[in-house]
């Protein structure tokens, strides 16, 4: 018998991915494809800097600024940082705006076509390290400087609780228990994130204490944006639950900014 | 080695087809129908697991009758064809046409160059949006024939006599329940048996919904839905 005109049927599991059907197809669309030597203008690219997750009672927050700098300049005031990824999941980017976003975009495609073919969602694990392969692909670009750096979470339907990730721009993949902060203000929220969060907090108090870090990370860090009351621009905000992915209306994050100026104005005057 | 005796092209056509045409005769059928907020695809099938009608991309559905492991090549072909165009291009710059188009290439190929021709016919479904765009159906069949459909369509074993019911008594923009039970109406009185829940597969192409329009509606809610159109 000629076994290989069926054998390979079964080593197909890779039919589910999108991302090995565009290698097939369209390779040249793959992150990391197209290796450009480093450059000085590397540093010109805009970045995105501040996103965060964090758990709370119903599973978890994400949030993230507004704005990508080039080098010293604002190269945009109202990117979007944190994308939905699926129903029960989104991605938070930080590092090379472009690549980013376009990982993101990869990421989104990828585990909707594997819910197509296979009828069913990845689990939140598979979802993790598949993210982290994409990251993977995307080394040598990042050791050029131009890093993609997310934060992964979501709700884990199995276990009933939500769950984050970090990443290396090697696709290591590191589960964060609590809360963690990733881009060039990350330290900074990371830190606010410390002294605020807490165990089950409810949606309002995460929603707070989420932005308490982003303003902590904007006032620190150059390259982060902080509320621009001028222009109307918050930072983004979602929620992931059991029952999905949700925004958190502009109304809402602009009150919640507006409260924690409010204080934080009385506390400078001594109030 | 004995040379291979000669049939007339006509013949070796005109073979296949019936082939083609008896194997998708003996599976059970599908109805599609327009309904006031989009498409309906109704599938006579005992299986939960194995889907017959299934989500191709935002405002795209696909349905599939005769040999299953057949559509299913064809149903995972569109699904990579259109997530990569959409990629590549935009979300907006899938369409139903193009796929169909795809469709009826490897059908008419596969008809013509392979000694067994696919025993399948496929339906590629899309909903216009609110702003009057026109929803599109499109039914292909084995030998890559290719035919654009109104209102309702039909495929499998009794889509002559669904074809005619359906003709008879079709009205356009009904409620969800009202088409839901023309529908399993269709597939049930053109064999002259009860269909329940359980042998239904049923899904929509609901326009008020947000970015991905397919939905598949479980059996509990199929109850109930059938029950108010009572």
């Amino acid at each position: 018998m000629n076994d290989e005109r069926w054998q390979h049927l079964f080593n197909d599991y890779a039919n589910s991915s999108f991302v090995e059907a565009l290698r097939r197809q369209s390779p040249h669309l793959l992150p990391g494809a197209d290796p450009r030597p480093a450059t000085p203008e590397v540093a010109a690219v805009p970045h995105g800097t501040t996103v965060l997750a964090m758990r709370y009672r119903d599973g978890v927050i994400m949030a993230g600024d507004r704005q990508a700098t080039a080098g010293y300049q604002v190269a945009s005031r109202r990117i979007e940082k944190i994308f939905k990824s699926d129903d029960l999941s989104g991605v938070g980017i930080a590092g090379a705006a472009g690549p980013a976003m376009e990982m993101a975009k990869l990421f989104q495609t990828e585990l909707e076509h594997y819910e197509k073919v296979e009828g069913d969602n990845l689990s939140l694990e598979g979802k993790a390290n598949k993210l982290g392969q994409m990251i993977r692909m995307n080394l040598q670009a990042a050791m050029m400087g131009l890093a993609v750096v997310p934060i992964f979470a979501g709700f884990d339907e199995k276990a009933g609780v939500g769950r984050l990730f970090k990443y290396d721009i090697t696709g290591g993949r590191y589960e964060e228990k609590d809360y963690d902060s990733q881009g060039s203000g990350s330290k900074d929220a990371r830190d606010s994130l410390k002294k605020l969060w807490k165990r089950d907090m409810s949606r309002d108090d995460a929603l707070r204490c989420a932005l308490e870090a982003l303003i902590d990370a904007a006032d620190e860090d150059v390259g982060t944006g902080g509320p621009d009351l001028i222009r109307g621009i918050f930072p983004t905000v979602k929620t992931i639950t059991r029952s999905g992915f949700g925004e958190v209306a502009d109304d809402e994050v602009r009150r919640v900014c507006e409260a924690i100026a409010g204080d934080r104005t009385k506390a400078e005057r001594g109030a | 080695m004995p040379l291979p005796y000669y049939v007339s092209p006509e013949q070796m056509m005109k073979d296949k087809a019936e082939y083609a045409r008896k194997g998708i005769a003996r599976g059970r059928s599908i109805v599609t129908l327009e309904y006031r907020d989009g498409i309906l695809l109704v599938a006579e099938n005992p299986s939960s697991l194995l889907h017959k009608v299934s989500e191709i991309y935002d405002r795209i559905a696909f349905a599939g009758v005769g040999k299953y492991n057949e559509f299913e090549n064809l149903r995972i072909a569109g699904i990579r064809h259109a997530d990569v165009k959409g990629y590549s291009y935009s979300r907006g710059d899938v369409t139903a046409k193009a796929l169909a188009n795809a469709y009826s290439q490897a059908l008419g190929n596969i008809f013509t160059q392979d000694i067994k021709p696919f025993e399948v016919e496929v339906l590629v479904a899309e909903v216009g949006d609110n702003n009057g765009a026109k929803n599109e159906i499109y039914h292909i069949l084995y030998d890559g024939t290719i035919e654009d459909e109104k209102n309702y369509a039909a495929m499998g074993g009794q889509a002559d006599e669904i074809r005619r019911f359906l003709k008879d008594h079709y009205q356009a923009s009904t409620g969800l329940d009202e088409s839901l039970q023309l529908g399993v109406r269709a597939l049930s009185v053109t064999q002259n048996k009860t269909l329940s829940e359980r042998d239904l597969e049923v899904a929509v192409l609901d326009r008020t919904k947000e970015r991905r329009k397919f939905r598949r509606i479980p059996p509990e809610a199929l109850t109930q839905l059938l029950a108010t159109a009572k």
